[in-house]
């Protein structure tokens, strides 16, 4: 079948799905975006997370077909949401430029080259990406939490994270990274 | 594989009338795995998810009618003093983006002895609204509605609708054990009303039995108990020895099994501990000492 949806901004369509086959599954292998992570494929470790018409989900869980019509951001297209969010005009991001996203340049501030969300520069400078396998479900879990809760607590933050898991970091850079994140939202740093 | 995608509730029907070995899928948090393992290949996928009536809940003079697919992040945000059980309950459902796709209707369609929402509506007391083309709507008491591992009292023509769940009329308390806080199925949970208005207690028990259950035996003694000591009225601690009773009966209620998350001597001696402790929480709230929506997952 085929499924017709947006993507980080832009109509999208994806041909010769099969109908058991998962959103995910859409956007890694039919779309060319492998931002979202396939790890678990049973909604345990919040690595394949998107937001899909603004709620963050388990990619995994959603069936490519429930997507028909939907809106969905991945992680590709989240410094774009982010900018669309903070001065508003979003120009979406095209396809061939979401496959080609990468974060830039050498050094600790690797962002500058590139362009990203608040959130994905304080993962950087916080030292939250090891293997960065679980980076784009925390980034977009994380940056979905700072647009509601600009101020969040220690435990609203466990709490916002709390279904997407990491096996490297134990987490402390990960909270550093999101404490980092709100306080440069909010201008205090 | 076909994907039905009804755009209403009655285009729903007819294709589970047509197709009756449709599988329903809304949030897909249970369904969904089954199809990436490969362990379910259903002929047909009968989408949900455009019809928005499910979404919806509506709060009445004594229940509330909550559609079957309203999230359990709605709950929790919408629905705390209404169903505080079942918002305790739905607060323990696996990870915040389960939760924004999974609802009660599923639970109720996978009726699985695990699923976190069995011992809140067993406790409340609820009746599930089940609809088919040919028959129209029936109300299926929450009691009858378990009916083996993974079995339940729907006929394959038909679909839930919603849940009539009846208001609290006193305070509710939602316990569950697991290895960790989040993102856990659960080794055994209990549920517990007070329901003052008819001077009753009510309990659900989850993953300690083939089915939710409840502790029957328990509730009728600890209801003659609380008559007979005049504990409604004088609104006394509960004697400990009342609640060390209550205990073993929800223990006893129990019929668990050995498993990879626990033994089945663990999971009769975690329900009575979940008993007692939630026994207490709802009674000292209904002395007026504690809030009624304060708990421990």
């Amino acid at each position: 079948m085929r499924v017709n949806f947006t993507v980080n901004g832009r109509p999208q369509e994806a041909d010769d799905v099969w109908e058991g086959e998962s959103l995910l599954y859409v956007l890694r292998e039919r779309l060319g975006l492998p931002g979202s992570k396939n790890a678990c494929e049973q909604g345990e470790c919040g690595s394949c997370t998107v937001r899909l018409d603004g709620v963050p989900v388990c990619s995994c869980l959603v069936a490519a077909g429930q997507a028909e019509g939907r809106e969905v951001v991945t992680v590709e297209g989240l410094a774009d949401h982010a900018r669309q969010r903070s001065r508003g005009g979003s120009r979406g991001v095209p396809l061939d430029e979401a496959k080609a996203w990468q974060a830039g340049g050498p050094g600790s501030r690797t962002g500058e080259e590139a362009e990203l969300s608040t959130v994905q520069q304080a993962f950087i400078d916080a030292g939250a990406v090891q293997c960065g396998f679980c980076t784009p479900g925390l980034l977009v879990a994380a940056d979905e939490m700072l647009e509601h809760n600009p101020d969040p607590s220690d435990a609203d933050i466990r709490e916002a994270l709390s279904g997407n898991l990491c096996r490297c970091t134990g987490y402390e850079k990960i909270m550093d990274a999101v404490r980092l994140a709100a306080a440069r939202q909010s201008g205090e740093v | 594989m076909d994907f039905l995608r009804p755009a209403s509730w009655e285009e729903a029907l007819a294709a589970k009338a047509e197709h009756p070995t449709a599988v329903p899928i809304a949030g897909g948090t249970d369904v969904m795995v089954e199809i990436n393992f490969d362990h379910r290949r259903p002929e047909y996928l009968l989408d949900l998810t455009r019809i928005g009536d499910l979404y919806e809940w509506e709060t009445g003079e004594d229940t509330v009618r909550l559609g079957a697919s309203v999230p359990y992040t709605r709950i929790m945000e919408h629905l705390r003093a209404e169903l505080p059980g079942l918002a305790l309950a739905s607060h323990t459902v696996a990870s915040p983006q389960i939760r924004n796709r999974g609802g009660v209707g599923g639970n109720l369609g996978t009726a699985s002895p695990a699923g976190d929402a069995h011992p809140a509506l067993l406790a409340a007391g609820a009746e599930v609204e089940a609809e088919s083309a040919a028959r129209g709507t029936r109300l299926i008491p929450i009691d009858a509605f378990y009916t083996g591992v993974k079995r339940n009292a729907l006929q394959p023509d038909e679909l839930i609708r919603a849940v009539h769940i009846e208001k609290a009329d006193g305070p509710q308390q939602y316990s569950k054990v697991g290895t960790r806080n989040a993102m856990v199925i659960a080794v055994c949970a209990f549920g517990l009303a007070l329901h003052p208005a008819t001077r009753t207690v009510r309990t659900g028990i989850g993953s300690a039995a083939p089915t939710p259950v409840r502790a029957r035996a328990a509730e009728e003694f600890l209801n003659a108990a609380l008559e007979e000591g005049g504990f409604w009225d004088n609104r006394k601690i509960i004697t400990p020895s009342v609640a060390k009773r209550f205990a073993e009966l929800c223990s006893g209620a129990c019929n668990p099994i050995d498993d990879v998350r626990g033994t089945a001597s663990y999971r009769r001696h975690a329900v009575g501990v979940m008993a007692r402790r939630t026994l207490t929480w709802t009674w000292e709230s209904y002395r007026g000492a504690r809030r009624a929506t304060e708990g421990a997952a």
